[in-house]
């Protein structure tokens, strides 16, 4: 079965000449055909597009291959990807999941996206994601809801659920998503797949469309590690179109793997805070079932204290809807988009924007204008960015001592859709333990580590500093290895 | 009745004059393009983009800081100004709040004189400075008339408004003063001193009628020795420096009247009507602005190192006033003279460049200067013969054709006797239009001064000879009719005779 291939196996095949890249994609496309109605991950599909791309691909590699050079190729020719909603691909529609993107096409590509382009990657499609990044189940989006493939019934995560939960139906080899407070790793976590978080800066958010500016972050969605390793490759990267890039070099994240099995000398620290009643007892088993797996790997355990952890949730949803409420400003009906004419321009910016956008999206602009109003800065904004802080210190103070943190990923697994859709204090809460992250600018990902009764995945989240994706991509290689987790799929009845 | 003192303050916008814009590479020279052809996804605000800062833009600021007698800020931070309007497609403007590159300058205005003519030293005042700071232009709007069109932004039945985004993210200077200003007419003469500043250092055209500077002033009025402001009220669309002078001096006596009436003055926002000649209200400030201010977070901080500042220092030209003194000071020109020459930094350095050329020929010459200092002649020819060659032909110091080393060429002809002064006048005419060099034009018009005793002799034995009457009277004690007969003479030289000599020689025949 093609689909089910990851990105490292079908590369072996298609340099041996076993697989063509057409082959691949129409592999996935059929999949796609066969499972999209009951998983509902992508928002649009470009199968021209598709086999246009991987036919070049195919020139490519017989090139290539003629010619000798088949080991320069980057790994990602003819791999069909697949591109979360809020990042711009030219020609294709990027709607964000919004009713107020429904009719906009970009005219140029995000950095990512030519990166992996220019690596010889298939573009499939976009997938589906809560308005504007902003939710974790995918129920904010304005045109439906993606089921998790583990359980229909079920939400995927959120906000790059599509990206899951199209990984995890192996409706493509890899995904592209953003995550701005765990929107990459809870869904990973819901969906049993790999979700990489790079350290802020990293990746371009150039043609990202922006929901919070110095949270967001370009990741990976992927099948195990090293295909998240190798997406991470592709796409990082100092952007001169981005002046929050870093000029950092980017190493071959895959490399080491072969080099260095086990974990002995690693020092991996496990916070207390991110063990709180009320946690599905299951995940805590789980997880810490994962970290003695890692201990008997030679890693040295530590028990270490994130103080300032309960402030993140209060401090997220200042500062992302504060930066919400200004970057989603120029959607006014006036240049592209959804316009709803009114009587004079302040009547168009209402209807516009009265129409446009759900419920969340909304509550969050308010949100966000209310933390940046006079008189309320200091007590609501400037406020929380002195506890944003305090909370990237507690993660110096602890990577002084250990090399990489562990704990889960989501306090629970994927719950039932509509479950949390009138309580969105309790969907906030299921990020509790990723934002810390994005306010601190660190790197993390989360990984399988097991199952609960019910049968749904559970993930762990390994946290490392500032540019140590090497170093957390390593330890999540060596937990992958010394487990099955990853190998386990969900059992879809795919219709014919 | 009670006296009342003015208080004004200014908020300045200059566009600089770069290349490419504030956050993009679209160019900022759109004065001639079609509507929304310099755009990108940056400038047009599409989703994704992201804003990159244009250096020149950042050092320009700073030089005009440096100029302005700033503090510059090690630490400088970009911050967002939301406010929706169809001109500003973010929907929040990249500006500055609390740390701006340039803070706590001042500018040495003259007052109680005409603006520029200040003859007597201490009249002049410094206008605080409180900050100045670097932001992004808006787009322009255009409003149309009541022809069936684009209706979605329609303000009444039938008109509509276009938006054109070329002008939307240039770099723009904003400079704002403390209320230091106590008159219209002081206003002015800061804003004149600040476009020459400006246009001195290169960093902005600062042409008020084509809106590349553009000045808004909050005006109050309080009895004199109140120590408490007035409310102020600000007053926007002011848009030559005559119609800031007719705004604040409209505003002023208006204020006044209300409060002499026993009404209060309200704080609003008001506009300059230019063909009413009077300000009218365009917005209360009972819908008071709240920008919601906060740190730019696409742009990280910018940190201003000292050695970046001093090489921007080090780029910082002499600046009028200091030119003035200089001219006045080492080169012994009357201030009325300096002002003139240093009003524009392209009229300094032509008089600059033309002085060094003919120092250089008269040391080479080894002629012995003229009594008057070779500053003074060439001061007084380029602010009297050039000044009046380029009125009459509406041209500007940058149009003239003639060089400055070619001027000092004509006027080392004149102190060496070659050409006497209407000769030059008549050269530099020609030279005026054509670019010709001194000698040549001097030449093929044959206005070469005669020197030469025994033709001049001639030339007076000529003119006595037809003016009897006219020798007779001056022999007989008329003295006065000695200039005439000079000018017979030199009329029998064409004028091309050295008048010292003629007169030399005159003076002996009438004498003999």
């Amino acid at each position: 079965m093609l689909h089910e291939l990851t990105i490292h196996q079908a590369a072996s095949l298609l340099r041996s000449g076993e697989i063509t890249a057409v082959e691949l994609t129409e592999a996935v496309l059929a999949r796609i055909l066969a499972v999209d109605n009951d998983v509902k991950a992508y928002l649009a599909l470009t199968p021209e597009v598709a086999l246009e791309q991987a036919a070049e691909a195919d020139a490519t590699l017989a090139d290539a291959r003629r010619a000798g050079t088949l080991a320069e190729l980057p790994l990602l020719t003819g791999i069909p990807l697949a591109i979360k909603d809020v990042i711009s691909v030219e020609g294709i529609p990027a709607t964000c999941g919004s009713k107020i993107l429904e009719n906009y096409l970009p005219p140029y590509s995000a950095t990512a996206v030519l990166k992996l382009r220019a690596a010889g990657a298939v573009l499939l499609g976009k997938t589906n994601t809560d308005e504007f990044a902003m939710g974790s189940s995918t129920e904010n989006s304005a045109y439906f809801t993606t089921h998790n493939p583990w359980d229909l019934e079920r939400v995927p995560g959120g906000s790059s659920g599509g990206s899951a939960a199209a990984v995890a139906a192996d409706e493509c080899l890899a995904a592209l998503g953003t995550d701005t407070g765990g929107s990459v790793r809870q869904p990973a976590a819901l969906c049993g797949v790999v979700g990489l978080k790079p350290t802020y800066g990293r990746v371009s958010r150039y043609g990202l469309i922006a929901y919070a500016s110095s949270l967001d972050q370009i990741g990976s969605l992927a099948k195990d590690v090293t295909d998240a390793a190798i997406l991470l490759g592709a796409i990082a990267g100092h952007d001169p179109r981005d002046s929050t890039s870093v000029n950092a070099p980017v190493p071959d994240y895959a490399a080491p793997f072969q080099h260095k099995p086990g974990l002995s000398g690693l020092r991996i620290g496990v916070p207390k805070e991110y063990f709180v009643p009320g946690m599905q007892p299951e995940v805590e088993a789980a997880v810490r079932a994962a970290i003695g797996v890692m201990r008997d790997l030679g890693a040295e355990i530590r028990e270490v204290s994130l103080p300032h952890t309960d402030l993140a949730l209060p401090v997220y949803y200042l500062i992302a809807p504060a930066e919400a409420s200004a970057n989603l400003a120029r959607f006014d009906g006036i240049r592209y988009g959804l316009s709803a004419s009114g009587g004079s321009l302040w009547e168009t910016y209402r209807q516009t924007r009265g129409q446009g956008f759900g419920p969340e999206v909304k509550r969050r602009i308010m949100l966000g204008a209310y933390a940046l109003s006079a008189g309320y800065y200091d007590a609501y904004y400037l406020k929380a960015q002195q506890v944003r802080t305090l909370i990237k210190q507690d993660f110096d103070n602890v990577l002084r001592d250990v090399d990489v943190i562990a704990c889960p990923t989501s306090p629970t697994t994927a719950f039932r859709i509509g479950e949390k859709v009138d309580d969105p204090l309790s969907m906030y809460l299921t990020d509790i333990f990723t934002l810390s992250l994005n306010l601190a600018g660190i790197c993390g990902l989360s990984l399988p580590c097991g199952f609960d009764a019910a049968g749904l995945p559970i993930g762990l989240q390994l946290i490392a500093g500032p540019f140590e994706e090497p170093r957390l991509l390593q330890a999540a290689y060596a937990y992958e290895q010394a487990t099955d987790w990853h190998t386990r799929k969900p059992k879809l009845e795919a219709e014919s | 009745m009670t006296t009342y003192e003015t208080i004004i303050g200014l908020e300045v916008h200059a566009q600089l004059r770069t290349q490419s814009k504030m956050f993009c590479g679209c160019s900022a020279d759109y004065a001639a393009a079609a509507p929304n052809t310099h755009v990108c996804p940056v400038c047009m605000a599409l989703p994704g983009a992201l804003p990159v800062i244009n250096h020149t833009a950042v050092e320009k600021t700073i030089l005009a800081g440096l100029a302005l007698n700033c503090t510059i800020c090690e630490h400088a931070v970009f911050a967002r100004k939301n406010y929706h309007y169809a001109d500003l497609p973010k929907g929040y403007q990249i500006s500055q709040y609390e740390l701006p590159f340039c803070r706590d300058g001042w500018i040495e205005v003259e007052v109680e004189n005409k603006p520029g003519f200040s003859e007597k030293p201490g009249l002049s005042k410094r206008i605080g400075i409180t900050r100045a700071h670097l932001e992004e232009d808006t787009g322009k709007l255009v409003h149309g008339g009541s022809e069936a069109g684009d209706t979605r932004l329609s303000q009444g039945r039938g008109s509509y408004t276009l938006v054109d985004l070329n002008r939307a993210g240039v770099p723009l200077l904003e400079i704002v003063t403390e209320p230091d200003i106590r008159s219209p007419e002081e206003a002015r003469a800061y804003l004149v001193k600040l476009q020459q500043i400006l246009r001195y250092l290169g960093v902005s055209s600062a042409d008020m009628e084509r809106g590349a500077m553009r000045c808004e002033a909050n005006v109050s009025v309080r009895p004199v020795g109140q120590e408490k402001f007035g409310t102020k009220v600000e007053v926007k669309n002011l848009n030559s420096f005559k119609s800031v002078k007719l705004a604040l001096e409209y505003e002023v006596a208006r204020q006044i009247a209300a409060l002499e009436r026993g009404e209060r003055v309200v704080q609003v926002t008001m506009g300059w009507d230019e063909e009413r000649g009077r300000t009218v209200v365009q917005r209360t400030k009972e819908s008071s602005d709240d920008y919601r201010y906060f740190p730019e977070p696409d742009l990280p901080p910018l940190v201003v190192d000292r050695a970046w500042v001093d090489e921007i220092r080090s780029r910082l030209v002499e600046l009028p006033d200091a030119k003035i003194a200089r001219y006045v000071n080492e080169l012994s020109l009357d201030p009325r003279d300096a002002q003139l020459l240093a009003m524009d930094r392209g009229v300094a350095e032509y008089f600059e460049a033309t002085l060094a050329t003919l120092r250089n020929q008269v040391s080479r010459r080894n002629l012995v200067s003229s009594a008057m200092g070779d500053a003074k002649i060439a001061a007084n020819w380029i602010t009297g013969e050039l000044f009046r060659l380029m009125n009459a032909a509406g041209a500007g110091i940058e149009a003239v054709k003639v060089a400055p080393a070619a001027l000092a060429e004509l006027l080392g002809l004149v102190a060496a006797g070659q050409v006497n002064q209407n000769g030059a006048k008549r050269a530099l005419g020609a030279m005026f239009v054509t670019g010709q060099p001194a000698d040549q034009v001097i030449r093929e018009l044959g206005l070469a001064q005669v020197s030469d005793a025994d033709a001049l002799a001639q030339a007076v034995t000529d003119a006595l000879a037809k003016f009897p009457a006219e020798v007779a009277r001056y022999r007989g004690g008329e003295e006065k009719i000695f200039g005439w007969l000079l000018g017979q003479v030199m009329r029998e030289t064409k004028g091309k005779g050295n008048p010292a000599v003629v007169r030399e020689l005159l003076e002996k025949s009438l004498r003999g």
